[in-house]
């Protein structure tokens, strides 16, 4: 019954990656995603996150009452979100400065709250270490790649370099809002594209 | 009855570790936070306004107690000689409080130059106080001990077209600067030995 180690962790990069097939965690993946920078960034604090508080709902499933789960959930995410900003602020705080509100805004993310209630609650500690990572590596990937293509479409550059040279005229609609919502339903539609074959 | 009070002790441990945990962290990342507000915030102006110094104004800094709050000075030394400092004062703006960081220099109570940190004015009308430096350029070689004023108020600083109200701020926080000035001057005079 009990899936390997491995696959709980793959399974986060194709099956189940968040945005694109759980489409969940969608407002993050819309809003920061202006450049790859950005997108990492946003990737790795979520990462951190999702794996603490997966530890530690999976360490307390059987103390943590079933009628007030989803309180004691939010508090375990809130507390890493918190830790999460003041390491930002302490070490990248020009990274920090680019995304402002959507750090803190980590808390009421699907993708943590689901893996909380979907897997660490009923789960051992190694799985849910697995699944954290999974899910969130799955999550950084999706959105280092919508990050990437709206960077070079909208700015002509990749992690802040010039790809195309100046002669480019940058297609700058990508890095905006409207962009965002063009680039999610693309990558979308080709992950179904893909999926159903 | 049981189960409550089951969910009652877990949520209240559950709650107080979480809290112990953020207090803890914050207390060890403090210091390093200020630094790099100093640094991304402040540090633009206090460098546009001591340029040329030898020194690393953000590192030489010393605090002063001002009534209840602390002020920071940050000093610049030029040619060896540690007599002009940078501080930040603030005055009332068009969308809310203007950060003004001032230099002076000590000998002859000038400002040498002045920038904006943080506003929220108007973003192109507003906000040319920041960026506009024929605007902050006006306020280089004022005495320092005085109260600024706009032109319409019988001052001599020309205002920015469509933005009175934001220049106005920029001189009350000038002028505020020149009180702060003269209330620690003192103070400011016997802290800044120490860098010489």
């Amino acid at each position: 019954m009990a899936k390997s180690i491995t696959q709980e962790f793959v399974k986060g990069l194709w099956d189940e990656i968040p945005p694109f097939r759980l489409v969940l965690g969608l407002c993050p993946v819309l809003a920061v995603t202006k450049s790859v920078e950005n997108g990492l960034g946003m990737g790795v604090a979520v990462v951190f996150v999702l794996v603490c508080s997966n530890i530690l709902v999976s360490l307390l499933r059987n103390i943590i009452p079933s009628k007030v789960r989803i309180a004691c959930f939010i508090v375990i995410i809130a507390t890493f979100v918190i830790v999460v900003e003041l390491l930002m602020q302490a070490y990248t705080y020009a990274l920090f400065l680019k995304l402002g509100i959507f750090i803190p805004l980590i808390v009421v993310n699907c993708v943590l709250l689901g893996r909380a209630e979907a897997f660490a609650y009923k789960n051992g500690v190694i799985p849910s270490i697995a699944d954290g990572l999974g899910i969130g590596a799955g999550f950084t990937l999706s959105l280092v790649s919508i990050g990437a293509l709206r960077e070079v479409l909208g700015n002509g550059t990749f992690f802040g370099m010039s790809v195309f040279g100046s002669s480019f005229q940058p297609f700058t609609f990508m890095v905006e809002a409207p962009g965002a919502f063009v680039c999610l339903g693309l990558m979308l539609s080709m992950m179904n594209l893909a999926g159903n074959k | 009855m049981r189960e409550i009070i089951k969910m009652i002790v877990v949520l209240t441990v559950l709650s107080s570790f979480s809290g112990g945990l953020l207090a803890a962290i914050r207390g060890g990342t403090k210091d390093k936070i200020e630094t790099q507000q100093l640094l991304f915030v402040k540090g633009p102006a206090i460098r546009s306004i001591l340029e040329g110094c030898s020194n690393d104004p953000i590192v030489d800094r010393f605090k002063i107690k001002d009534g209840d709050i602390e002020r920071s000075f940050f000093v610049g030394i030029f040619d060896g000689k540690a007599n002009t400092f940078a501080f930040e004062s603030a005055g009332k703006g068009f969308g809310g409080d203007i950060g003004i960081m001032v230099g002076v220099t000590l000998d002859n109570d000038k400002i040498i130059d002045i920038g904006v940190t943080t506003h929220s004015e108007t973003p192109g009308i507003g906000s040319k106080a920041k960026t506009d430096p024929k605007f902050s350029n006006q306020f280089k070689g004022l005495a320092a001990v005085e109260l600024c004023k706009v032109k319409p108020d019988g001052g001599e600083i020309d205002s920015i077209s469509g933005a009175t109200v934001t220049s106005r701020g920029v001189c009350g926080g000038v002028s505020n600067a020149a009180e702060i000035y003269k209330r620690l001057k003192p103070q400011i005079a016997e802290k800044i030995k120490e860098f010489n």
